[in-house]
């Protein structure tokens, strides 16, 4: 009886998952059907947001999102691959490896709002001095910030990939003459090569889903970004930014970037978990 | 160059000790000389040092710093301590316990191998030659000549082994070093396997370290026993299977141990 | 072909090596921004660092302007802000951490069966969200009904966050146990339910404990999804159906009044002193314990 009673509560737990998710899913489309039927698909493809006339679009948002995404991944690269090669290949198992890691987690704890602040009070006097544009704010600042912020996690999985390469794979290579360099290149490198490129995708959809510092250094301004100067509104930025005050069709205009953007980090997460589930087996 | 002091010895170590801890030596110095083209079996119980001394040739144990290795080892009468590392390796192809063909690359890549990670750009007809040539000698071509681009991992255990031959071979070396390359593999491939190292004599020096006495016995000119780090016996096979002259060879030919 | 192997190798080595120092170089210039960043609050934070941080709430704009003329210091404290992140957190983790030990079981247990993949799949889906987006969820779910925002919306927003890293770490700690322990335990006849409370679930347990914190550290930072959930209070309330402060949230409105951008930093100081020694507590207790 009491086993009865125990199995079903497992059970019931794990249907409240399953019915918290598809809650979450019936949520965001139910209160976004209101937008889509008034703006249709060119709620996708115009760049229009005008809170008088109550017409609403998410293009402006999804460039700036993936812009910002874009570059952030980009910036990190140098820096995630080299802690990755550090902490798997150059120094797996030393004491240096310890401290790196560890250090380069805790950055991952930083709170959004932290690294907002940092980039506001300190990057953000940098870029004027640059001369990127007159307050520094845009495109630039922030994907630089969430360069910084996305560094743990792509760099972190990378490095765990690495270190799977087995050893018998990295001696045949040295046996026949090659430097720890091409070892590297042609060797470990493309062994951990799905694992690696999973771990970015993955950090680049946390970079999509970033809210916080980017809402704080990005601008918040309604236009289509065109370059590294500009300003704009990411998807995640113009909902925090415009919630506070929205209701009706803005609201459920708001709502329905929130479910682009879930779709959006969805499929991201599912591609990147998809090539590790293979990489693994 | 050429002045060395044992013009018929291809390969000789002198008072060569590795260490993997200080102070507790895994071979303890170790002297031997090998003549060109020859078999040469490094034989002894597990943990003597066999694969330890082997790994002492091509330099493998820089990769790890912990490991200490001292005295000389001359290669053609010139100390490897003085030479590049690389270099070294490509004189001394070595082969592993595990066939270890590398994932990403085709069975045409993994011949080649050598060639492209010392970046060395050869033409296609050059490389069609190397391939064909390296796999001809490990009897490999007629099983794998019409899929030369599929990945070398596809192949069985005892057909990737010889594929690691191969790619060793087309590095040209002077010297082949053998670590267990039989012992995963079953007694059918194994055969395949020391019947082409028979043939390959002609043209190469092998240094094969093996467990399985009846596989030294069957293969081998020469024959080394180590225990405890130590070199124990150094000789011909025909002798030290017939007249071990030490009482620890007998022992462990006897199967008193091991 | 001898000639080119000799002629490149001191080339080849030399790009190696030149490699190996870029990799040291970048890697090191990555452990940067975090040293910035806490030297940043340090140095502007710590003058504000006083025990009235502790005991009085966030002052009005008015009172802080006041205290700016006459070259004072902000007066006042963060008291609503802790108060309230202590009731949301304390909250999110009555709701989060049992449902997800138990889901965890539930996926260790069932392992392939089609629903624990499911699971699997929607709790690793649920961890990808956007935190934003959970925030506007649950203000259609819990605000909009209730007419309010409160500390129950938040602590929803930030359980639903947690879940999937409790649930996580459960069933791995789980699945590290050897099988023989179940088995055991159930050779004694003990009950089911018996050996997964009594036995398996206390020999998980740092693991469980390092997860736990760590999902706790990780929401406690958050916050966007508070600022559309639980809104901000000016005074400390322990009232659940009401708008609270929050930590994270003071630090946005510090943020958006230039008169009280002084107390930024010892508040963003103390949030993320309390964050990275939750961390390394964890990360220092999974350690001990992987050794054991």
């Amino acid at each position: 009886m009491k086993d009865k009673i125990f199995r079903a509560s497992l059970f019931v737990a794990a249907c409240l998952i399953i019915i918290l998710t598809a809650s979450i899913v019936y949520g965001l489309v139910s209160q976004s059907l209101d937008a889509f039927s008034n703006f249709g698909f060119g709620f996708i493809t115009s760049s229009e947001w005008d809170s008088r006339n109550d017409v609403y679009s998410a293009l402006p948002f999804i460039m700036g999102t993936l812009l910002t995404s874009v570059l952030a991944l980009l910036f990190c690269i140098p820096f995630s691959l080299s802690v990755s090669l550090f902490n798997g290949e150059y120094f797996r198992g030393h004491r240096a490896s310890t401290i790196l890691s560890s250090v380069v987690d805790l950055l991952a704890g930083v709170p959004s709002i932290v690294f907002g602040l940092w980039g506001f009070y300190t990057l953000r006097p940098l870029m004027v001095e640059m001369g990127v544009n007159e307050q520094g704010f845009g495109v630039l600042l922030s994907s630089i910030v969430l360069a910084i912020m996305i560094i743990p996690y792509a760099s972190s999985l990378s490095a765990e990939f690495l270190a799977m390469v087995p050893n018998d794979l990295k001696e045949g290579a040295y046996s026949l003459g090659a430097t720890r360099l091409e070892v590297i290149q042609r060797v470990s490198l493309p062994a951990a090569g799905s694992g690696i490129f999973a771990a970015y995708v993955l950090a680049f959809g946390r970079a999509l889903g970033e809210t916080m510092a980017v809402t704080m250094l990005i601008g918040n301004t309604n236009n289509i970004p065109h370059g590294l100067g500009d300003t704009g509104n990411t998807m995640a930025s113009i909902i925090a930014n415009q919630f506070g005050e929205a209701g009706g069709l803005k609201l459920s205009s708001l709502m329905a970037i929130g479910l682009l953007l879930f779709l959006i980090t969805a499929s991201i997460n599912f591609i990147a978990k998809y090539i590790m589930k293979m990489v693994r087996q | 160059m050429e002045n060395s002091i044992n013009i018929d010895s291809i390969l000789e170590l002198k008072d060569v000790s590795v260490s993997y801890t200080p102070g507790k030596l895994a071979v303890n110095e170790v002297n031997a000389y090998f003549k060109p083209q020859t078999i040469t079996a490094i034989m002894g119980p597990s943990g003597c040092g066999k694969s330890t001394l082997l790994r002492a040739i091509n330099r493998m144990h820089e990769l790890y710093p912990d490991i200490v290795t001292t005295g000389e080892i001359l290669l053609k009468g010139q100390n490897i301590f003085k030479m590049n590392p690389m270099k070294v390796r490509r004189l001394a192809g070595m082969v592993f316990q595990r066939a270890n063909p590398f994932p990403t690359m085709s069975i045409y890549g993994n011949v080649l191998a050598g060639y492209k990670l010392n970046n060395i750009s050869l033409s296609k007809t050059e490389k069609d030659e190397i391939v064909e040539h390296s796999l001809r000698s490990v009897n490999l071509w007629e099983e794998v000549k019409d899929s030369l681009n599929k990945k070398g991992t596809f192949l069985s255990g005892g057909q990737q082994q010889r594929l690691c031959i191969a790619r060793a071979l087309a590095l040209k070396p002077e010297l082949l070093l053998m670590d267990e390359p039989t012992s995963a593999l079953d007694p059918i491939s194994t055969a395949r396997i020391e019947e082409m190292l028979v043939e390959l004599k002609d043209q190469y020096t092998i240094i094969i370290v093996t467990h399985n006495m009846s596989q030294a016995a069957r293969i081998s000119d020469n024959s080394m026993f180590m225990y405890l780090g130590e070199l124990v016996e150094f000789g011909t096979t025909k002798q030290m299977f017939t007249k071990p002259k030490d009482k620890r060879t007998e022992d462990y030919l006897t199967g008193a141990f091991g | 072909m001898k000639k080119s192997f000799t002629s490149t190798t001191r080339f080849r080595l030399a790009k190696s090596s030149f490699f190996f120092y870029l990799v040291c170089g970048f890697s090191l210039v990555t452990l940067i921004p975090l040293f910035l960043i806490l030297w940043e609050l340090i140095r502007k934070g710590y003058a504000q660092f006083n025990p009235s941080l502790f005991t009085e709430v966030a002052p009005t704009s008015m009172e802080a302007m006041l205290a700016h003329i006459s070259g004072a210091p902000i007066p006042g404290g963060i008291l609503n802000g802790i108060t309230g992140t202590i009731l949301i957190l304390s909250l999110a983790i009555l709701f989060a951490i049992p449902l997800g030990i138990t889901t965890g079981v539930y996926l260790a247990e069932k392992q392939d069966k089609p629903v624990a993949r499911l699971v699997r799949s929607l709790s690793d889906l649920l961890q990808g969200i956007p935190s934003i987006v959970i925030g506007v969820i649950v203000y259609i779910w819990v605000v909009k009904p209730m007419s309010s925002y409160s500390a129950l919306a938040g602590s929803v927003a930030l359980a639903i966050m947690m879940l999937p890293m409790v649930i996580r770490s459960t069933e791995e700690s789980l699945k590290m146990l050897p099988t023989s322990l179940k088995e055991a335990g159930l050779a004694l006849g003990g009950s089911y339910a018996t050996v997964v409370l009594r036995i398996l679930l206390p020999s998980a347990f740092s693991g469980l404990f390092t997860g736990s914190l760590l999902a706790i550290s990780r929401v406690m930072g958050e916050t966007a999804p508070l600022l559309v959930t639980v809104l901000g209070a000016t005074t400390v309330n322990w009232d659940i159906t009401r708008p609270v402060s929050a930590a994270s949230l003071l630090i946005w409105e510090f943020y958006n009044d230039p008169n009280l951008a002084g107390l930024i930093w010892s508040t963003s100081l103390l949030l993320l002193l309390i964050i990275l020694g939750i961390n390394l507590c964890a990360k220092s207790i999974a350690k001990r314990w992987k050794i054991q």
